[in-house]
């Protein structure tokens, strides 16, 4: 009897938000029972199932990726949040038993949301393909924003403190474009494309970000001085969208620039934007200064979806079955889906678990300087949700 | 300076001859291998490649004083080398940017001629002026003098605090090709290709370089930085010619990292890196990260090994504000023409001003404004001085 009372109440809970998400109205509010119309939730939310269940695509990834999502899944299951996982086994190092293309794009794009475990990209293709796995999917969905969010963790020790920026980077051109060739034996070409329409784009994203989130600045990272027509048609249309920008301080940066002042003093970055390469730089360079991969939660984003991923990429192959590895990204990853679904209750509610643990700092994984396992910090984290 | 070692310059041949079989694949089949020469320890160091030999032990070194800061942080260096007694004749040439018979601004030939001659030279900072029509100074000079490995140790200074401690890594970066090839163009309107250029000759000197650099400066590791899962054939093959002469060089540890790894390994524990060679603009990243982690690039000193000369720098800026006002710190270019002095082999001075230089430091009386103290440059100089 409990268990349906209870349920019940979770239902009037999410429909509430569905409601309120899509409508933007506070009479809503006033009159609850309307959101138990199935109809009205399923327009508004196309993913959420009749009783209010959003559906999410889980792709486990290589390395410790599986042990994090499942870490991901018993916090979920504990906190009893309304979301269910269409898991595909994906991944470019195992190609028999992966999913195909088609059928995790396909999933995503139903869903319009994923949550993903790093996969492993190897130095060469048994098919002599340039394109990674990884690649094609963001391709295929036309991910072209990645955000990562570098922020200090309360009682996680590190040289830098307070650090907090934005890393927006553009993932969909540049040197990764896998376009290369060996012109004679010996001399490889590989070209780096840059668009303006995607540049565009991509500084959009940033200004409208950094509005959104209520940031003051916004830095663009280049190299325009070597790569002038490059880096400068990005830096160029940076320059154009910060015109329409008046309240968000816009400035350059060179990025070799960019990552001295970043290891002496990360405190002056905001907002950044880059293109491919160099944010992949400046993105783990920054996860170092706050802890490392096991602590920074990142998202890619399409016009329609998202795909919330660890910030830093690595697969930490070293760790595999160990259960060492710290989950605490993908538990971050899993706050900032559901507030992107509009579960922000639920989001705060593990977001807050982790940080009560993280300030205990009596649970802590090989990375943070403790000893504990990857189900201790889940437990604790399951532990301390309420 | 050993007996064994005047011997060794008096040798007529030696000049054309390059240290454990530098460059030797450029070599045609008959030529003499010199290889040999570091197999037992007894042996006499060979000399370096591009240093001029003089009987007397006098070396002469162009001096490119640069522009900003540079003349005064020269002559700070200048008169350290001369209170230390180190045999050394500087040759000061102007690199300001002339007009060539191209109607394109250049370095003026009686800097080449000099270069060319002298085989090494120490640089301030250089300032290219904005507009069309200048090349970059510091790229012609390397264009010129086919520079094609930058050398810059970071290696953390007692003194000076920084949150990194123990930092003892030198990064190696190819200097000529890869991103900073300069072929860009625009296909239609709005769509740039700009091209990376990996060569299979320049990967394999400059991952020769590093080995031979580690093997000469007793270094155990050379890590080979990549995005080969990226860019598979590009720096696939760059990765290539690393792994071949590592096999070349079994005494030296060989390890290869992802770019990405290496930028989040080295915040988080610098002490796991030794001896890094990468493509250029891996490299340009790395090589001023580094610095950022020992203090900046006014401490960091560089070094451009080239097939005909080396070139030595500092690679800070040209301080425009505060030039002339003696308030400029020379550490860097101190440091790198310590590093120079290594080069040409004269290890007994470059330990002498090297201590001398590190003892300054470490009791921080004379700091200049930059490293937190109230020193001019000159009393910074005489401090240095007083210790040598």
């Amino acid at each position: 009897m409990s268990l349906i009372s209870r349920n019940i109440f979770r239902a009037l809970v999410q429909g509430s938000q569905h409601v309120s998400k899509g409508v933007h109205t506070s009479a809503v509010n006033t009159k609850e029972n309307v959101c138990f119309a199935p109809q009205s939730i399923s327009t508004l939310q196309p993913n959420a199932s009749k009783e209010g269940r959003i559906k999410c695509t889980l792709i486990p990834g290589d390395g410790v990726g599986p042990e994090l999502v499942y870490s991901v899944q018993e916090v979920f299951k504990a906190a009893g949040i309304p979301v269910d996982f269409e898991s595909f086994f994906f991944s470019e190092v195992n190609p028999t038993l992966s999913a195909p293309l088609e059928d995790v794009v396909n999933s995503i794009t139903r869903n319009k949301i994923c949550i993903k475990g790093i996969l492993a990209t190897p130095d060469f293709s048994h098919t002599g393909e340039l394109q990674t796995l990884n690649m094609k999917l963001r391709n295929a969905l036309d991910l072209y924003a990645n955000v990562v969010h570098v922020k200090s963790l309360p009682n996680v020790k590190c040289r830098h403190h307070d650090v907090d920026c934005i890393i927006i980077r553009e993932q969909t051109e540049g040197e990764y474009s896998a376009l290369e060739h060996e012109s004679v034996p010996g001399v490889v070409e590989c070209l780096k494309i840059i668009t303006a329409a995607k540049s565009e784009r991509i500084a959009k994203f940033a200004f409208d970000y950094a509005v959104k989130m209520g940031r003051k600045k916004v830095t663009a990272v280049h190299k325009a001085n070597i790569m002038k027509l490059g880096d400068g048609l990005f830096l160029r249309s940076c320059e154009e969208m910060a015109k329409l920008y008046p309240r968000i301080q816009f400035e350059k940066m060179i990025v070799d620039n960019c990552t001295m002042q970043m290891v002496s003093n990360p405190n002056q970055f905001d907002v950044m934007v880059t293109p491919n390469l160099y944010g992949n730089i400046v993105d783990n360079l920054a996860s170092g200064l706050v802890g490392g991969a096991g602590v920074v939660a990142g998202a890619s984003y399409s016009a329609e979806c998202a795909v919330f991923e660890q910030g830093a990429r690595h697969i930490f192959s070293g760790a595999v079955g160990k259960n060492i590895a710290n989950p605490t990204a993908m538990l971050l990853c899993s706050a900032n889906l559901l507030s992107h679904v509009n579960l922000p209750k639920y989001s705060r509610m593990i977001k807050n678990a982790i940080n009560t643990v993280l300030k205990d700092g009596k649970v802590r994984t090989k990375d943070l300087g403790g000893q504990s396992t990857t189900k201790d910090f889940t437990y604790a984290v399951i532990h301390c949700l309420s | 300076m050993s007996r064994n070692y005047i011997k060794e310059l008096l040798k007529p041949l030696r000049e054309s001859k390059v240290v454990g079989g530098f460059l030797r694949w450029l070599k045609p089949a008959g030529s003499v291998d010199t290889a040999g020469v570091w197999d037992g320890e007894n042996k006499a160091p060979a000399t370096r490649n591009g240093v001029a030999q003089y009987s007397t032990g006098v070396r002469k070194v162009t001096l490119i004083p640069g522009h900003g800061i540079g003349p005064e942080i020269t002559v700070a260096v200048q008169k350290i080398f001369e209170a230390a007694k180190v045999p050394i004749e500087w040759d000061e040439v102007d690199v300001t940017a002339v007009r060539g018979p191209d109607g394109k601004f250049g370095i003026p030939q009686k800097a080449i001629d000099s270069v060319n001659a002298n085989k090494i030279g120490l640089k301030g900072p250089l300032m290219t002026p904005v507009g069309k029509g200048y090349r970059s100074l510091n790229l012609a000079l390397r264009k010129e003098f086919d520079l094609y490995a930058n050398v810059r140790p970071c290696k953390s200074l007692d003194g000076i605090k920084t949150l990194y401690d123990n930092v003892d890594v030198v990064t190696i970066r190819e200097n000529t090709e890869g991103e900073y090839s300069g072929i860009e163009h625009e296909i239609v309107d709005g769509v740039v290709q700009s091209i990376k250029l990996i060569t299979e000759e320049a990967s394999k000197r400059v991952a020769e370089f590093a080995f031979q650099f580690a093997r000469d400066n007793k270094r155990k590791k050379v890590t080979a930085v990549h995005k080969a899962n990226i860019m598979r054939m590009s720096d696939g093959l760059f990765l290539r010619c690393c792994r071949e002469l590592a096999t070349k060089y079994p005494d030296i540890k060989f390890e290869e990292r992802y770019l990405d790894t290496v930028c989040l390994n080295m915040v988080q524990d610098p002490s796991k890196f030794d001896v890094l060679v990468m493509p250029n603009l891996y490299g340009d990243i790395m090589s001023d990260m580094c610095s950022g982690l020992v203090g900046g690039l006014g401490l960091t000193p560089s070094g451009n090994i080239g097939k005909n000369g080396a070139l030595f720098e500092s690679v800070h800026g040209t301080a425009p504000d505060i030039a002339g006002k003696d308030m400029a710190n020379p550490t860097a270019l101190l440091l790198s023409a310590i590093m120079m002095l290594r080069h040409l082999q004269l290890n007994e001075h470059a330990d002498r001003v090297q201590n001398a230089c590190y003892a300054v430091l470490r009791e921080g009386k004379s700091l200049t404004g930059d490293l937190g103290g109230t020193g001019k440059c000159s009393e910074f100089t005489n401090a240095i001085i007083s210790k040598l």
